[in-house]
């Protein structure tokens, strides 16, 4: 089952390198990982998108809690949540037939042409990985995919429910 | 009024002091001279110079295992720091309180491959319980204060601190700024039970018709032993110990029904199997006890009482998981079981002990002394009684530490030292010089095999320098005998690299390094020759015991069967 881990942790050198190290040396699997500072920049918060049963899971959350540089995790699927990625995407444009298809389905996903070279669209689309899976698969039939980059997933919980340090 | 300023190398060492540190194990080189000089230069901390980082890092770690306190290891960077690495692993695997710092390369050269550079803090990532890479002076003592708080707290383990040799030298300097009361934000450990789940416990305690308590090593590190002993009276239930865990409760204790496992006694192994209920108290369902995970007592209802919530539910599914200290949550049992006026249930209770003593008439922990060859079972029961069971007893890894588990019963928390978790052959003699240190007036064993004493051997000359008079008894079987075993059982008896050929002649190397050597080969003069060994006080004895080399160990589990499937002896089944 796909799971979103939420991890707020200390915004030190290596505490990253902690995170990816457990998640290697005990075998869990990570789909994706995005990593910045939050609002305050002794905290740092990283997404990760993972995959495993129940017992997986529960021992994933119970590793991650175990690092001293944790302060909390949260499953995000737990409940009501919002995900986005973010998709750059570079094209082939060449002709007037392909750059209004491109524009055509960029329009349709509700993404943006961020770029514009001789021969080339840069797109940018943000949404959950369906969206992106498909938005990709779309263009592919059209045009040839030059490039692509997609961010990893970060997500927050719906509502009041919130991933913070108490004040 | 000015400040007094002090080197990065002071306010190591100032730190240490004040943190009550006696003794820190070490070895020194390029970019820790600047410790050392600032060593050389106080009295607060002795520096015990090894012949070797692994043998300094083993050495904290049995001074830590017998004292309950912060073992202190200092290495320079490079092949000092990566010489650390096994023992790191080793206190890691059996939660062991130590601080290893690690010299560094200076600031400026980090990344450069420069000579003696080693990424430490990277290399020990997956054996510590947290690690930190230093950058200035001024955070020095504070670095140095939360890696103890850290090493010795929760699920106590070993810290790593990577001091760069620029922050370390005079032309640097800065305030003493020293705070012990550690506070940390995103490291709070859960000490107390939670009370639902107290009350959970004692509910299935209480209705329990056949109770086991099966306790490890966290009750030897929360010093739990004698709450553990009340609890297991008070409840007159069957305990068995995890080999981390013996002398939790006394081995002559009549509630003890012996350790647990793939060398456990049959009615310990039995009873697990069997039972109703069974409260785990500072274990964790470690593969060498479940055997096979799939058919692990099926019946019962697991109550699993740890510091460490990945423990719980990790390898065996726990019904009600209780996250604490378990010193504090024997306590809170013992209130709990008060409150509900709890009184033993005398005819289900007779019932239960009437089928754990059928198991126990087994007599599955025994061997059999014929013919002229010693029996290796036979050594451990002469140290026994040479040393009336009171002895600190560290041992290497191999037969003779499944012997030892089962031979000596331990009386005393603490007093046996072994490597359970990662099985590090080289720590006996080590360990045993650390716990020396400690308790300079008991007896000290390193007991060992022809194999494990040479993986740290050097370290006679460290005994001879700080004289620290230990017994090793080894258990020479010309073999790597736990191998050869396995080797019998499972390969088809083909001995593939598990002999010692050109054995050192013991006695004389023992005598080299200016110690007492000693060779028994003979079954009549084996007490005698190991009671003269114990009563030589201020020299080191070094006693070579030519064993059987074609000894066992039993009972044995079955691969892939359920706990309680072993073998009793060669080629018979319980």
């Amino acid at each position: 089952m796909r799971r979103i881990l939420a991890i707020l942790l200390e915004n030190e050198a290596g505490s990253l390198s902690r995170i990816v190290g457990l998640f290697s040396q005990r075998a869990f699997n990570i789909e994706s990982l995005t990593v910045a500072p939050t609002e305050d920049d002794t905290l740092s918060r990283i997404t990760i998108v993972t995959k495993g049963n129940d017992k997986i899971l529960e021992q994933i959350v119970k590793q991650v809690n175990k690092l001293i540089d944790v302060i909390k995790i949260t499953d995000l699927t737990e409940r009501s949540h919002v995900e986005r990625e973010l998709l750059l995407i570079k094209v082939l444009a060449m002709n007037e037939k392909s750059r209004s298809e491109v524009m055509r389905i960029t329009d349709i996903f509700r993404g943006s042409v961020i770029d514009i070279g001789k021969q080339v669209y840069t797109i940018q689309l943000t949404g959950n990985a369906d969206k992106i899976n498909a938005f990709i698969t779309t263009l592919a039939n059209e045009t040839e995919i030059i490039e692509s980059v997609r961010s990893g997933c970060v997500g927050i919980a719906r509502g009041e429910k919130a991933l913070r340090i108490k004040q | 009024m000015t400040k007094e300023l002090f080197s990065g190398a002071e306010l190591v060492v100032k730190a240490l002091s004040a943190l009550k540190v006696k003794y820190l194990f070490g070895y020194p080189g390029g970019t820790v001279l600047d410790i050392y000089d600032a060593l050389f230069r106080q009295n607060d901390v002795e520096h015990i110079l090894v012949r070797h980082e692994q043998a300094a890092t083993h050495m904290a770690d049995g001074f830590a295992r017998s004292t309950g306190e912060v073992g202190v290891v200092l290495a320079t960077s490079g092949p000092g720091a990566t010489n650390c690495i096994t023992g790191i692993a080793t206190a890691y695997m059996d939660s062991i309180p130590m601080v290893v710092l690690s010299g560094q390369v200076p600031t400026g050269l980090i990344g450069d491959d420069a000579f003696q550079e080693t990424d430490i803090v990277g290399c020990s990532r997956p054996i510590v319980k947290h690690s930190f890479n230093c950058r200035n002076v001024v955070d020095i003592p504070n670095t140095i204060a939360k890696a103890f708080y850290i090493a010795s707290t929760g699920r106590p383990g070993p810290v790593v601190i990577e001091l760069p040799k620029d922050i370390l030298m005079p032309q640097y300097t800065a305030e003493y700024v020293f705070n012990a009361d550690v506070k940390m934000r995103s490291y709070n450990p859960t000490v107390t039970g939670h009370h639902r789940q107290i009350k959970k416990a004692v509910q299935a305690i209480t209705k329990a018709k056949k109770l086991v308590v099966y306790s490890g090593g966290g009750v030897i590190i929360a010093n739990a032993a004698e709450l553990l002993t009340e609890l297991v009276e008070k409840l007159n239930a069957p305990v068995t110990n995890t080999l981390m865990g013996l002398g939790g409760v006394s081995g002559t204790h009549d509630n003890f029904i012996g350790m647990l496992g793939m060398h456990g006694s049959l009615e310990a192994n039995k009873a697990m199997a069997n039972a109703d209920v069974i409260l785990a108290l500072g274990a964790r369902f470690d593969d060498r006890v479940t055997n096979n995970v799939k058919k692990f007592c099926p019946d019962a209802t697991i109550v699993h009482v740890d510091i460490d919530p990945t423990s719980i539910s990790k390898t065996i599914n726990a019904h009600i998981p209780v996250v604490g200290l378990v010193d504090i949550v024997i306590k809170q049992l013992l209130v709990e079981l008060e409150d509900k006026q709890f009184t033993v249930n005398k005819a289900e209770n007779q019932l239960w002990w009437q089928q754990i003593e059928q198991w126990r008439a087994v007599n599955s922990v025994s061997y059999d002394q014929t013919g002229d060859k010693i029996k290796p079972q036979r050594v451990i029961e002469s140290m026994y009684k040479a040393t009336n069971g009171e002895a600190y007893v560290c041992s290497d890894v191999g037969q003779h530490q499944m012997f030892a588990a089962q031979y000596y019963p331990f009386a005393k928390p603490r007093q046996w030292i072994n490597s359970g978790g990662l099985g590090t052959m080289g720590f006996g003699l080590p360990a045993a010089m650390g716990v020396k240190l400690a308790f300079p007036g008991s007896h000290v064993i390193c007991i060992t095999g022809d194999g494990s004493i040479q993986m740290n051997i050097q370290e006679l000359s460290t005994c001879l320098q700080y004289n620290l008079p230990v017994v090793i008894i080894s258990l020479n079987n010309r073999s790597l005998g736990m191998v050869r075993q396995w080797q019998d059982m499972v390969y088809g008896g083909r001995h593939s690299s598990s002999y010692m050929e050109s054995l050192p002649d013991f006695v004389k190397l023992a005598e080299s390094y200016g110690h007492v050597g000693m060779q028994i080969n003979n079954l009549e003069e084996l007490d005698e020759k190991i009671k003269q060994a114990f009563a030589i006080k201020n020299r080191l004895v070094f006693v070579d015991v030519l064993v059987d080399e074609s000894e066992h160990v039993y009972p044995m589990q079955i691969r892939t069967g359920a706990i309680d499937e072993m073998w009793i002896k060669k080629g018979v089944k319980a």
